[in-house]
């Protein structure tokens, strides 16, 4: 899923404090499973800018609404009817679903709730790492199955690098080296002969590095 | 064995000395006197000094064009470069820069994390890492190549180098990792700073079972400890560095007016005991911001005069 932290409340309220009317937009998909973005917490960001508006003497309607996915036109588009009464839009959906929601709206402004971070997984309520950066050219088959475009922190492909101490990586006690979960896993899979294959250089022209991405299926795309 | 570059290094592993190499870090300024100062208070004990690239990530004046006035001056420098801050463009072009030069010794390395440095907030590029760094000079100087494919009007003539930590973790791939080095095309080693000297004997005992130092020359990489302060913290806090117990009780058994001296004999004393061990090519000896100390240890350690070549 994409994981998203939520902003500051302070740097929200400096975003929406001249308008009257403001919807907070939250997504039942991934934000919603990683608890920054769901109904849950779009009632309780709304009632503390609503909270904050009764402190500071505004009037001010602060709206509530969740869509299916903000990553998705049809509903974008379906959400019209609640959006455009509004002055302002907060997205708690990832940076994905607020542009979404921007690209459709370009009457209302849209603006970020959160701060999209990364594609990953929960390893336990509450806890989110980091797995994927979507290079484009999947090398897991190669590296046992450990990512080290994501999970290095310098996307050594034939690592580990000097740092590596303890099982952790020489940035952080915190942060587990992701070429010593390679070699372990290469060890328990009795493969270690593979670590000594050298990955070659790689064609990054598949990641960011080559401009905006597009993915278009031809059996269904219209 | 006939050098395949103009590296007086190269010459000097191949005609079976025992090489010496030092390093030197570039100011953080544009005045380049430093380094050229430091150059000249070791370059007589030397074969080839390192120049480190922004090491410990912080900004400094670059490798390449420190490299350019110690050339100048007539020493004979390794370039080091880090994968870090430089996409495959920059890499190759930065060799070319160093090749015209004549610049015939490069060492290629990952780099520190950004984040151990003066720009945290910077981006790291890592388009290579240091295994495909090796592959690109080895390419560009074999092949006479770019990595596109074209051809390389004069190619690098440049000696390829790379670190190698035999006290960093995982330890099953200590060897391994030096052995991917070699197939990557890395013809000599300078080792992390070793204090542990019966682990690096280990780490060379494996190397030279598997056939490895046939292959590639490893120069065992020294640092004087200056202190037991010196000595806690690169125990404690550097990262894939293995200091014992016993060397910082050494050092902190002598009171501290005595202590640089005492890190001094116990660098000596290594060199002494690891010039016979069979497959060291030669010594690396960093002495951070001590460099004026080389000198009085490439003399204790029987390593001077350097030999001369014809
Ligand atoms: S190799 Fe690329 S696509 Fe595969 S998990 Fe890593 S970043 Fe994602
Ligand atoms: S310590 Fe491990 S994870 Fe960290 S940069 Fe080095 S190889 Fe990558």
């Amino acid at each position: 899923m994409i994981v998203a932290n939520g902003k500051p409340l302070e740097e929200i309220i400096g975003v929406v404090k001249g308008h009257r009317k403001i919807l907070v937009a939250g997504c039942n998909e991934c934000v919603t499973v990683c608890e920054v973005g769901g109904t849950k917490e779009v009632g309780i960001l709304a009632s503390a800018l609503r909270l904050h508006f009764l402190n500071q003497g505004v009037e001010a309607q602060v709206g509530e609404t969740t869509l299916q996915r903000q990553c998705d036109r049809e509903y974008v588009v379906g959400a019209r009817v609640t959006v455009e009464p509004y002055e302002i839009v907060v997205s708690v959906a990832c940076g994905v679903g607020c542009q979404f929601m921007a690209e459709e709206y370009n009457k209302v402004p849209v603006v970020p709730g959160v701060d999209t971070s990364f594609m990953g997984g929960a390893l336990e309520r509450g806890v989110w790492s980091e797995r994927c950066q979507g290079c484009g050219t999947c090398l897991l088959a190669k590296t046992a199955g450990i990512c080290p475009v994501s999970r290095c922190a310098k996307r050594v492909l034939n690592g580990p690098c000097g740092g590596s101490t303890k099982g952790k990586c020489e940035i952080s006690k915190d942060v587990d080296c992701a070429w010593q979960l390679i070699v372990d896993r290469l060890s328990s899979l009795g493969r270690m002969e593979d670590y000594e294959v050298l990955t070659p250089i790689k064609d990054w022209s598949t990641d960011r590095a080559g401009g905006p991405r597009m993915r278009i299926k031809e059996e269904v795309a219209s | 064995m006939s050098a395949t570059t103009p590296s007086k290094l190269e010459k000097m592993l191949k005609a079976g000395h025992q090489a010496v190499t030092s390093e030197c870090g570039p100011p953080r300024g544009s005045d380049a006197e430093a380094i050229k100062e430091k150059a000249r208070m070791i370059k007589d004990h030397v074969d080839a000094i390192n120049i480190t690239d922004n090491q410990t990530s912080v900004t400094r004046l670059c490798s390449l064009a420190a490299c350019i006035h110690l050339k100048l001056a007539g020493l004979d420098p390794i370039l080091q470069m880090v994968t870090r801050d430089r996409n495959r463009i920059a890499i190759q072009s930065d060799i070319l820069g160093a090749a015209s030069f004549d610049i015939h010794n490069i060492l290629c390395l990952s780099g520190d994390h950004q984040s151990f440095g003066d720009c945290a907030a910077g981006q790291n590029v890592h388009d290579l890492d240091s295994m495909q760094l090796i592959q690109t000079v080895r390419h560009m100087r074999d092949e006479g190549k770019f990595l596109g494919g074209e051809d390389i009007k004069r190619p690098p003539s440049m000696f390829v180098g790379a670190a190698a930590n035999p006290f960093a973790d995982p330890y099953e791939i200590r060897v391994p990792r030096l052995a991917k080095k070699v197939a990557a095309g890395v013809e000599f080693i300078q080792t992390q700073c070793i204090f542990n000297l019966d682990k690096f004997e280990r780490w060379m005992g494996e190397a030279r079972d598997r056939g490895l130092l046939e292959k590639v020359y490893i120069l065992a990489g020294l640092t004087p400890l200056k202190s037991a302060g010196m000595a806690k913290y690169m125990k404690n806090r550097v990262p894939g560095m293995d200091v014992p117990d016993e060397v910082v009780a050494r050092i902190a058994g002598v009171p501290k007016e005595k202590q640089a001296e005492e890190g001094i004999k116990m660098c000596i004393e290594a060199i002494q005991r690891l010039k016979e061990v069979p497959g060291v090519a030669g010594f690396h000896v960093m002495a951070i911001e001590w460099e004026e100390k080389v000198p009085e240890i490439v003399e204790g350690g029987g390593l001077y005069p350097r030999p001369k070549l014809d």
